[in-house]
């Protein structure tokens, strides 16, 4: 097969694979209210994928707090500007870092662990039987796991952005002598509410990207180890991918 | 002690008259490929409402591909597949799910929820299905344990259970909302004798009390054929010989006969089609 037919082989399989998640995701949004009457699902899958992530998103976060914080503090003493660094790295967290590397952490965690979870119910025959039982596995298994990641992923870049915060002011204030006062005054100042809608919307646009993703190639793996195997590692390509992506999207948009 | 038949598990059995009277499921005309393989080539048969069905043949020739089509999740490419009346395959899905809820099946690998004990495992699918209370629940699932004995294992994980037990759970998870229809894949494959001959004797046992229809796929030839009333022997797509075990055996068909006796050469050849064997292996130019 020549290179062109190729490339054209391969955007038609990727518009059909598209097109198959749009109709998965029309498919959760319609079972969405039924899995929504219950919430103890729900809780568990927010456990599952928010709560059990939060000791790599804290860790992360206070040192990408620390590295902005030293970053900042060295580009801006030089304008002698230190007196802003509270301000910027709020700037930074809130609209960008923060959803940013909370949705990447979460597609390597709880992404991959979704994917792998419904891929080996799948190969094990788990959903197929829920089927004969005339139990829906998208209501019972799927939309749960998807809201739990749509719930999960703002709360987790709200945690993110606060440690994050932290971190800057330890190595800002703590460590590098920034005034105390100066950092949070200034902070009040410059970040204003459309600053933090613009992260709660990315946040969520970016949960339901990572939670569609997971599910759905967890949902349509080949059951096989090495099929359970390539939708873990498709689940965090994809939605590392679509997550820039959309990030640049959203942000020439409100910008 | 013998392999349970009718007469020996004293309930009352009305024997088998004809596939084609009273059938809960039947199956006519019907076509489905894959990959562009034909599986069917035009499948027909009945199962008998009361009955135990064998449904046999080589491997790879949609034994359970039939299953997953009686269950409506997958659809033929031509012709019926009726269950109690109903076409499965026009069905809307809600209809679909209320048929499903008459019907139990037993995956060859069991299908456990690895997540809940095997209590919470046969009492799943009464908690999705109905508002029963949990008492209500509770003696249900026991009761359902109780006839597979497997009641004092209620507390254990799939991951503690022996294949054996695995599928005698899933048995009793198959049968615990009283289904009309239970649908078995190969549930012999991988037991040792004594969980083989308990399965066996609990496929007769609850048929004849719950007033089941059983829709058995194996290829244990020789089991199957003690607890079955009817048996289908599949092959290229097509139902090559279907009656009572005991007549299957005696078949004309050399085929027939051979799947009965499991000779390892007959008309299914021992030897894939491969060219001569001397001159293969004298590297003689092909």
């Amino acid at each position: 097969m020549t290179l062109p037919l190729q490339l054209w082989d391969g955007l038609l399989h990727s518009l059909r694979k598209l097109g198959a998640a749009i109709l998965f995701l029309i498919e959760i949004l319609k079972q969405c209210p039924a899995a929504l009457a219950r919430p103890k699902l729900i809780s568990q899958q927010v456990r599952n994928s928010g709560v059990l992530s939060l000791i790599i998103i804290m860790t992360s976060a206070f040192f990408v707090g620390m590295v902005i914080g030293l970053q900042g503090y060295d580009s801006l003493s030089r304008l002698r500007q230190e007196d802003i660094l509270g301000a910027g790295v709020a700037l930074t967290l809130f609209k960008e870092l923060g959803p940013v590397v909370t949705a990447l952490l979460f597609a390597g965690r709880a992404g991959t662990s979704l994917a792998s979870e419904i891929g080996l119910m799948r190969a094990t025959d788990q959903l197929a039987a829920m089927e004969v039982m005339a139990i829906d596995p998208i209501r019972r298994i799927i939309a749960p796991r998807f809201i739990g990641a749509v719930i999960s992923v703002p709360l987790l870049t709200a945690v993110f952005n606060a440690i994050g915060i932290l971190g800057a002011w330890f190595i800002g204030v703590q460590v590098m002598g920034v005034d105390n006062g100066a950092f949070w005054s200034q902070m009040q100042e410059y970040v204003d509410p459309p600053d933090i809608y613009e992260g709660v919307l990315k946040s969520f646009v970016f949960g339901v990207t990572a939670g569609l993703v997971a599910v759905f190639e967890g949902y349509n793996a080949p059951p096989t180890a090495e099929g359970v195997g390539m939708a873990t590692t498709r689940t965090v390509v994809t939605t590392s991918i679509l997550v820039l992506i959309f990030d640049y999207t959203i942000t020439a948009y409100l910008l | 002690m013998g392999w349970p038949t009718p007469a020996s598990t004293g309930v009352r059995w009305k024997p088998p008259e004809s596939v084609t009277a009273d059938n809960l499921v039947e199956v006519s005309g019907l076509r489905f490929g894959r990959s562009g393989r034909p599986i069917f080539s035009g499948l027909d048969l009945g199962v008998r409402r009361g009955s135990i069905t064998a449904i046999m043949g080589p491997s790879g020739t949609g034994k359970t591909t039939l299953l997953r089509m009686i269950t409506g999740q997958l659809r033929p490419e031509a012709g019926t597949v009726k269950v109690g009346g109903l076409d499965v395959a026009s069905l809307a899905r809600n209809e679909l799910f209320d048929l499903r809820r008459r019907m139990g099946m037993l995956f060859q690998n069991s299908a456990l929820l690895t997540d809940f004990n095997v209590f919470e495992n046969v009492a799943f699918p009464v908690r999705e299905n109905t508002r029963l209370p949990e008492a209500l629940i509770r003696q249900l699932v026991l009761t359902k344990l109780n006839s597979v004995g497997l009641r004092g294992a209620a507390g254990l994980m799939p991951a503690e259970l022996s294949g054996g037990m695995g599928r005698r759970v899933a048995m009793a998870r198959a049968m615990v909302l009283d289904p009309e229809l239970l649908l078995y894949d190969e549930p012999f494959s991988g037991l040792d004798p004594i969980s083989l001959g308990v399965v066996l004797r609990l496929i007769r046992l609850n048929n004849d009390a719950l007033g089941l229809t059983s829709i058995v796929v194996s290829h244990d030839v020789a089991e199957i054929s003690h607890i079955a009333d009817h048996c289908f022997v599949i092959s290229e797509g097509r139902v090559i010989a279907s009656g009572a075990p005991r007549e299957l055996a005696e078949s004309p068909s050399e085929l027939v006969r051979q799947f009965m006796t499991g000779a390892a050469d007959g008309p299914v050849p021992f030897h894939y089609p491969a060219p001569d064997y001397a001159e293969q292996l004298l590297g003689k130019p092909q």
